[in-house]
């Protein structure tokens, strides 16, 4: 009478309570203590913490130098997995080990090289500086730091894409009449954008989210350089943890609308790919 | 299908245990007495020197031997660290408002202050200028932060207890030189116009004026100030304001914990033991100012005479000076306007 189990893997509902089980574990049971406590607010209370002049402009960057970030990362890394797949060169092992670099680096590090290397006397600073290019403690040097800690998304991405695209598909479309520019348009483009979205969304996500980096670089000036992270470690220095979680709980909500809004573009452009 | 749930429920069931098991791991206790003293930065090597005076002067007096283990990070964190649960024993933080906030939590005792000398105050300390080699702007007092072309490097007030101190000293210093409210305002808010990054911390301020060289006076505790000159040799040098802050690092015991891990009688001793003349001279050498006014007056080489003022001359109390200057919307946040 037993029904036979007719997929791959043994144990479905196993392998399905310890997902959800580890998922609660990891991000529902500390996102729900999140809500709560801020929820302890009232509205009034709420809203004085979270919506303000300060609190917008910190938003406002930090969304735009997260969206600026994984845009360029977006192109950078395109570029960067289609070297990597199409042309073999000496050392290619070598650099792509290197693409991982940002995961392994701790984020302070990285933003203490940064601001180092573009203060008016760092390596690269005392060229750039006289030409009006501040890369430390401007919004330009945030931009810079998080386009490094999200690198490695897309072109973790899109690599695996590319390197299942077969050359044949490309000798098809020129045999067909395609010229370069069409057979990229219509034969190798459709395929790349879910997983150039895919990149695009975690490095966003990654940006939104990042602390150690940018406080080195920015330089934390109110209405100019501040990101909203340094509003929520301001609040817990004064022990106001009820309107520092407020902050994150906006932050939460954008970010989360916002890599809503980037999936259904993906599947979306996945439907039109297929 | 009755396996499925019945694997579903293991499931769960596993977890759980999993997890019950881990939480126990914290929970094992060590052989012998350990005390746990949670304090701030720059006191590591402090406190490694007391530590080692302390143990065998304990063991002589009691027969008991004790380990001491230290935690250091921002003074606020730390404070965080142990309202969430880092069982400390003593605290030594760098500001009154961070060890009162454990009371608030109920973790330490209402009148804390009192239980020990000298209001539960074994050393305090002051707020400097270091400035670069030879002085090239000719900085000496706190009018000259805000000259034409001075650039002052001080950590972020909202983020950093340093960063809060060195805002309270310059406003202090205004009016002990007979300025109003008004002048005291007006001159924060130029300093802060001098100040072209505000790091979340007193290390990332120490290294954007010593490494990256940013600024030409970097306000700092006075015992930073002595390690920063230190670790930059011949580049940098210490110039006294005529007046400045008093800051004071209390110290005490954390009563929810040493209560329940039965460690009062040991922690107890250990801060006692910081007022002893052994400790006193420690705390000297390592450019703390020891409240020992005999000993103090053989380090003045070191630790010159300043006209320091007490929190008092400010705001009501410490207390008072964190919602009345640093709270949100308050002072600190007044001076910054939004640039358009």
């Amino acid at each position: 009478m037993a029904t036979i189990s007719r997929r791959v893997l043994p144990g479905f509902s196993l392998s399905l309570g310890y997902a959800v089980c580890y998922l609660s574990l990891l991000a529902l049971i500390p996102l729900a203590a999140c809500f709560l406590k801020a929820a302890s607010l009232t509205p009034a209370q709420f809203w004085a913490a979270v919506w303000n002049e300060r609190t917008r402009s910190a938003y406002a960057l930090t969304f735009g130098a997260s969206l600026a970030a994984a845009a360029a990362n977006a192109v950078l890394g395109l570029l960067v997995a289609w070297v990597l797949v199409r042309y073999s060169f000496p050392l290619k092992r070598l650099f792509d080990a290197l693409v991982d670099l940002p995961f392994a680096l701790p984020t302070a590090v990285a933003g203490l090289v940064y601001s180092s290397l573009y203060v008016p006397n760092g390596w690269l600073g005392q060229f750039l500086v006289p030409l009006g290019i501040e890369g430390a403690y401007s919004r330009l040097g945030i931009v810079l730091v998080l386009t490094f800690t999200g690198f490695p998304f897309v072109v973790r991405t899109v690599q695996p894409v590319l390197e299942g695209l077969e050359a044949e598909l490309e000798e098809a479309a020129s045999i067909l009449g395609a010229n370069r520019w069409q057979t990229f348009r219509r034969v190798l483009w459709p395929p790349l954008v879910p997983p150039l979205l895919t990149g695009f969304a975690l490095a966003f996500a990654r940006g939104l989210g990042e602390y150690g980096s940018v406080v080195f670089v920015s330089g934390n000036k109110p209405f100019r350089t501040e990101i909203a992270p340094v509003l929520i470690v301001a609040r817990l220095e004064e022990f106001a943890y009820r309107e520092a979680t407020a902050l994150a709980v906006v932050l939460l909500v954008m970010s989360f609308g916002l890599l809503a809004a980037i999936n259904l573009l993906e599947r979306w452009s996945k439907n039109r790919a297929t | 299908m009755r396996w499925n749930k019945v694997l579903t429920c293991g499931g769960f069931f596993l977890t759980g245990i999993f997890a019950v098991l881990l939480s126990g791991c914290g929970q094992g206790t060590a052989d012998g007495i350990e005390l746990l003293n949670v304090s701030y930065d720059p006191t590591r090597e402090l406190w490694q020197e007391l530590n080692a005076q302390f143990i065998p002067a304990h063991e002589r007096k009691t027969g008991q031997h004790v380990t001491i283990k230290q935690s250091h990070a921002s003074s606020g964190g730390q404070a965080r660290s142990v309202i969430d649960g880092l069982e400390a024993d003593v605290v030594t933080l760098a500001l009154w408002s961070d060890t009162d906030a454990l009371r608030k939590k109920g973790l330490i005792a209402d009148g804390w202050e009192e239980r020990l000398p000298h209001h539960s105050l074994a050393y305090f300390s002051t707020i400097v200028f270091v400035v670069r080699k030879d002085n090239p702007k000719g900085i000496k007092t706190w009018s000259d932060l805000v000259k034409p072309g001075v650039e002052v490097i001080t950590p972020n007030p909202k983020t950093s207890g340093n960063g809060r101190l060195s805002f309270l000293a310059a406003w202090g210093a205004v009016q002990q030189c007979g300025g109003s409210e008004e002048d005291a305002c007006d001159f924060v808010t130029k300093l802060y116009q001098h100040t072209p990054v505000l790091d979340n911390g007193a290390r990332g301020s120490t290294t954007t004026f010593a490494q990256k060289k940013i600024g030409d006076v970097h306000l700092t505790w006075e015992n930073e100030a002595y390690l920063e000159v230190a670790e930059t040799p011949g580049e940098l040098e210490i110039v006294y304001p005529p007046v400045s802050i008093r800051a004071e690092p209390f110290v005490a015991v954390v009563d929810g914990n040493v209560d329940r891990k039965g460690t009062r009688a040991v922690a107890e001793a250990y801060l006692q033991f910081l007022y002893s003349d052994e400790a006193q001279h420690t705390l000297a050498k390592h450019h703390y100012r020891p409240i020992n006014e005999t000993i103090r007056k053989q380090y003045t080489a070191q630790l010159p005479e300043l006209k320091l003022f007490p929190i008092t001359a400010v705001a009501a109390d410490w207390e008072d000076a964190q919602q009345k200057f640093f709270a949100n919307g308050a002072i600190f946040d007044t001076i910054y306007q939004p640039s358009r």
